[in-house]
């Protein structure tokens, strides 16, 4: 990649995204946009092309904590947004990973990227209520708002998440926010992977306030937060041994800092049915999310790892690693890629927003 | 116009290519409870009825999903996942009827959104029939698909997208205990700003809902409930989860709702007792029924700190057009559905209603909330989405309108606004255009 961008100065910087957008429709030269970095191996295809530092858009515009939504530009890094939801004793209930301090709101919702607690709390893409984007016509648009109902128009915030910024620069995100969890307690059992799968699935079928789901090493780790009252009688109903430095290991799972993430090959996301059958044919696995999360190391075929992936009912994806050059997600059909093609098109004609990011052909 | 009732996915696809060859416009329809007239059939087109595709087709308990067909009806997938101690969150106040189908293409929403989300947040996965008649396999069996999230778009595009085979929903475990706190307050704003210290307490109540005193008095009337009739607003706030929780909440809402005021307040003893408080409330619009020939139902969403600022803007209002006005409405969400009372046989009311219910939506906007939380804009509310959406935001609709449905056959004439911006348009039969 090469950066050609002077850097821009903090605040509101959607004037000079608009300009070098202008200027890349006018030469036809495709902008790879990238905000605080932390995601730039991670996720999407490789991308050769002028980067549009759009780090210098940030700052908090609007925070309301008994309304429960924050707005923020979309180079704000996650960790200033957490900062000032924690003096109110709120949170981002979706836990993303922080990587380092410098993932941003805005990379964080275009990788549409969740930590442990994705299947009780949602994910960014759950929690969006509104943004403002730059489309590929260079034009700033509204979709959402701040409010937690709004069905006028599609759904276009939603639809930002996970298009790995190939719809439109985003420059404002307005979220959902939730109080902080009174208490967090983490409860530990000694048990193989098929057993992990079905247990945490049968404990995510009670009226418990679960939060976190995860097997690694031979051991399930399940996380209770909620009400303290709550959290203590689950505790006393269902047993199994306290783990008191629960909190490092869900943040080691969060920012996949925990040893198993430390192989540098390739990492593939299995993307399933919670209750999936495990397969034990591609090595160690990492089972997270109550079973809809699934990682595994190393080079293996492709045709294989995608048919593992179609049977349990899901999808798998490179996510790290590995040859970034070829295609890094699950196939789509011939209708869902011609769909697909034509709204990118619709949101950037001349193809200058992250082209290839999430397909070849996109 | 002619009225089609599929019996199979198959004879869905079959109408739908026969319609993509002759050009036939398209439209969609569950069970026809929907508030802006979403599936109003239309004039030169097929009225696709999928009422009859009402089979729950599989329940996975371990996994907590439902797959269903589109015309099942919203009550009855909880009812089937009952036995499992299983049920479907989103509940729309017309659950009974409504079927899951119109749930996704309206987003639906109900009184438990502020904790368990809307349609959008429950839903799995999709197979859906584009305008062509082609198979789409949106969503998976995962949280999450590869490529756009075309889920999140088709989820409350009102049937404009594509035609909705088969869903399969989110099921959550049925809370072990649900209690209702309901208060009396002497005017709206008390009650605003009660619903403002919940929230800032951390408590994320199942359901928050206001009425208002002609709301009150009319559901009191119809329900016997036990409403205070002499209270200018009250508030029923649920909470549920373990027996435990509900307690230290229960308490620690009272506690709130004394300290702000509350001329009166009572906790649910039993289900029998939560259950009439609830229905006061859930028959609160046939008992304005009561009230006057005709009402009009608003569907605007603000900010929950404008709420009695709107309010009394709406009182206001509702002595300038002389209509009398009632308002129950999901005040944890800020979903307001101001009641507009009028009579039809007097030819200036209608007129009065509708003008006044857009000024209504129009402050809405104003105050930073939106035209629509969960009715969806339909016919209704076209003309409101200039208020809400520049020129530029309308014509990108438009373009995404285009990928899916290029020649406008999927229920033309709702949703968005189709813009005359160019020879193109100009050149369409008028059938698609809007005045």
């Amino acid at each position: 990649m090469t950066d050609q961008h002077r850097p821009l100065q903090s605040g509101n910087r959607s004037e000079q995204i608009i300009d070098a957008l202008q200027q890349a429709r006018e030469t036809r030269s495709p902008v790879y946009i990238n905000g605080g970095g932390s995601k730039q191996h991670l996720m999407g295809r490789n991308c050769d092309y002028t980067v549009l530092d759009v780090s210098e858009h940030r700052g908090i515009v609007d925070y309301q904590p008994q309304e429960l939504v924050i707005t923020a530009r979309a180079g704000t890094p996650l960790v200033d947004i957490l900062a000032i939801l924690d003096a109110e004793g709120q949170t981002l209930s979706f836990e993303p990973p922080l990587f380092n301090g410098i993932a941003t709101l805005g990379g964080t919702l275009a990788c549409n990227l969740s930590g442990p607690a994705r299947p009780w709390n949602g994910s960014i893409r759950d929690m969006v209520l509104g943004v403002q984007l730059i489309n590929g016509k260079c034009e700033r648009l509204n979709f959402g708002g701040k409010v937690i109902k709004n069905v006028a128009g599609y759904d276009v915030s939603r639809l930002q998440a996970g298009a790995l910024g190939t719809l439109g620069v985003l420059c404002e995100v307005s979220l959902k926010v939730l109080p902080r969890a009174e208490k967090t307690l983490t409860l530990c059992y000694d048990m193989s992977a098929p057993e992990a799968v079905r247990h945490m699935n049968q404990r995510a079928g009670q009226p418990k306030p679960l939060s976190g789901a995860v097997w690694l090493n031979g051991q399930l780790h399940l996380r209770l937060s909620g009400a303290a009252s709550a959290v203590d009688s689950t505790v006393v109903q269902w047993g199994g041994e306290i783990l008191e430095s629960g909190d490092i290991l869900w943040e080691q799972l969060r920012e996949m800092t925990l040893p198993f993430f430390n192989d540098a090959g390739a990492l593939w996301r299995f993307s399933v049915q919670s209750s999936a059958e495990v397969r034990l044919d591609f090595g160690t696995t990492l089972i997270d999310w109550c079973g809809a999360q699934r990682w595994v190391h190393g080079e293996h075929p492709g045709e294989a790892l995608q048919q593992a992936a179609v049977e349990a009912g899901g999808h798998v994806s490179l996510f790290r690693g590995g040859d970034r050059n070829a295609e890094v997600r699950s196939p789509l059909t011939s209708v869902e890629q011609g769909l697909q093609q034509r709204l990118k098109k619709s949101f950037d004609p001349d193809g200058i927003l992250n082209p290839g990011r999430l397909y070849s052909w996109l | 116009m002619l009225v089609v009732l599929p019996e199979t996915v198959k004879q869905v696809q079959q109408v739908l290519r026969v319609c993509h060859q002759l050009g036939v416009p398209v439209v969609a329809r569950g069970a026809g409870t929907g508030l802006s007239a979403g599936a109003m059939p239309h004039p030169e087109g097929i009225l696709l009825c999928l009422s009859k595709l009402d089979r729950i087709l599989d329940i996975d308990v371990l996994a907590r999903t439902a797959r269903v067909q589109p015309g099942v009806s919203n009550l009855s997938i909880s009812e089937a996942a009952a036995s499992h101690r299983l049920y479907y969150a989103p509940d729309p106040s017309s659950q009974i009827a409504c079927t899951i189908g119109g749930n996704v293409s309206e987003n639906s929403g109900g009184v438990h959104c502020l904790k368990y989300g809307l349609t959008v947040h429950n839903i799995l996965s999709l197979n859906v029939l584009t305008v062509e008649g082609e198979t789409l396999s949106i969503g998976s069996g995962g949280l999450d698909s590869p490529g756009y999230d075309l889920m999140a778009l088709l989820t409350g595009s009102e049937g404009l997208l594509g035609i909705i085979t088969e869903v399969t929903v989110r099921l959550l475990p049925l809370p072990e205990l649900a209690q209702v706190v309901m208060a009396g307050f002497d005017s709206v704003s008390t009650a605003g700003d009660a619903v403002g210290a919940i929230i800032a307490a951390g408590i994320i109540p199942a359901g928050l809902e206001m009425m208002d005193r002609l709301a009150i008095q009319a559901a009191e009337d119809f329900a016997q409930a036990g409403y205070p009739r002499e209270a200018a607003a009250i508030l029923l706030c649920e909470v549920d989860g373990t027996s435990e929780e509900v307690a230290q909440h229960t308490q620690e809402i009272a506690r709130l709702f004394d300290q702000h005021g509350a001329t009166s307040l009572t906790i649910s003893r039993d289900e029998t007792q939560r259950a009439l408080l609830w229905k006061g409330r859930k028959a609160a619009f046939p008992a304005i029924g009561r009230l006057s020939p005709d009402y009009y139902c608003m569907d605007g969403t603000i900010p929950r700190s404008q709420l009695s600022f709107v309010l009394n803007e709406i009182y206001r209002l509702s002595e300038q057009y002389a209509l009398p006005v009632a308002n129950v409405f999901h005040a944890g969400d800020g979903n307001l559905h101001p009641l507009i009372m009028f009579d039809a046989s007097d030819p200036t009311a209608i007129h009065r209603a509708e003008e006044f219910g857009a000024k209504i939506l129009e402050l809405s906007v104003s105050v930073g909330g939106c035209i629509t939380g969960e009715h969806g804009v339909g016919v209704e509310k076209l003309g409101q989405m200039i208020s809400q959406f520049t020129t530029q935001e309308l014509l990108q609709f438009e373009d995404i309108k285009h990928a899916f449905d290029p020649a406008l056959n999927l229920n033309p004439g709702k949703g968005i606004p189709i813009l005359k911006r160019c020879q193109e348009y100009r050149a369409l039969p008028a059938r698609h255009q809007h005045d």
